[in-house]
């Protein structure tokens, strides 16, 4: 049966092996979850790594910290909490009934704002860690007041780049499925009873804001911008 | 079913009771995000000594609430998916304590065995 046949058999998007279409989307949020459960074990292990080393070095990780740019981390904090809000617009407006036009608009906003984020991340985060020499392995610049701690600064920029990296990677992943989203909702798939791919790609979508919300402190923030 | 817009799901057999969150909570909690981002940007200029991890975390974790609660749609989902992210806190907390737990309480040793503090020196160029 053709993607376009089921949808006009079946406007609801129910499918015959659940019992009503409320269960079919508890049984999908589950599915998600379990999902999102294993996502945080996967990045786990890099902030179970994290703290073991930033508990053996808390010195170096404070220099570490001191080589990210405060602003653009900060600024990257909002531009994703702005795309969680218009992600749940999205939701929203497919739930309440809304034009298909509404929701292509909510959900073109949130991968624009996902855009913004890889493009400061890339352009003036990443870009500059280049010319400056601080991503780890060959030419890497040890500054010499860094003394028995220059390993370990490298460590904690080792740390960033993964951390960042797979992030943005995930931040990558939510776009793509964004963009399928957003053609679904231009053919109409989407009513106030069926909006399932949009409820759990929103979950992904905040988990991968969660995330993020925790790398914003622990990497950014670690040893503080006061006068030391 | 409280559905602010005036909008009713219709259909006979299969109607969803979704609870639909107002706008207004959506944006309240995105207001609370951005304060609450701009709060925890700001305490890194102020000298708290080791507590300034702590309430970065806290200020973390209470960011993270908000999602989860509000934008995640658990306060208003109790069903089975509470239980896998209860699971997943819980076994990161297992993780993490764990990881601790082992890697606090060792006796570190500057050359525990001989031979690795005469051959592990050799290969040092190719880690750092």
């Amino acid at each position: 049966m053709s993607e376009a046949a089921t949808v006009h058999d079946n406007p609801t998007g129910f499918s015959h092996q659940f019992e009503d279409l409320e269960q079919q989307r508890e049984a999908g949020r589950l599915g998600m979850w379990v999902f999102l459960a294993t996502e945080v074990l996967f990045f786990g292990g890099m902030f179970a790594a994290y703290t073991v080393y930033r508990s053996l070095h808390p010195m170096a990780f404070d220099i570490g910290s001191h080589l990210l740019d405060v602003r653009f981390g900060a600024t990257n904090t909002a531009v994703l909490i702005c795309s969680s809000l218009t992600m749940a617009l999205a939701i929203r407006s497919a739930q309440t009934g809304k034009k298909k036009g509404t929701i292509i608009w909510w959900l073109v906003l949130t991968m624009l704002l996902g855009a913004t984020f890889l493009f400061l991340k890339f352009r003036f985060e990443w870009y500059h860690d280049y010319i400056e020499h601080t991503i780890p392995g060959f030419g890497f610049h040890n500054l010499p007041q860094w003394g028995a701690n220059a390993p370990q600064v490298q460590m904690f920029m080792c740390f960033y780049f993964f951390m960042t990296g797979l992030h943005a990677l995930h931040m990558i992943v939510g776009i793509g499925v964004l963009a399928v989203l957003t053609g679904m909702a231009g053919r109409g798939k989407f009513t106030s009873q069926y909006f399932a791919p949009l409820e759990i790609s929103g979950l992904y979508w905040h988990f991968v804001d969660i995330i993020w919300i925790f790398l914003f402190p622990l990497l950014y923030l670690a040893g503080g911008r006061y006068p030391h | 079913m409280s559905d602010s817009t005036g909008h009713h799901a219709s259909h006979a057999t299969h109607e969803v009771h979704e609870h639909i969150v107002p706008v207004s909570t959506y944006v309240t909690i995105f207001v609370s995000l951005l304060i609450l981002t701009a709060l925890t940007t700001g305490m890194a200029w102020v000298d708290m000594g080791r507590w300034n991890l702590v309430v970065a975390l806290v200020i973390a974790v209470c960011k993270a609430l908000l999602v989860v609660l509000f934008f995640m749609h658990v306060k208003y989902n109790k069903g089975l998916s509470r239980i896998a992210l209860v699971a997943a806190v819980f076994w990161l907390g297992l993780l993490i304590t764990f990881t601790l737990s082992d890697e606090l309480t060792r006796h570190w040793e500057i050359n525990p065995l001989p031979w690795a503090g005469a051959i592990l020196p050799m290969f040092r160029h190719l880690i750092f």
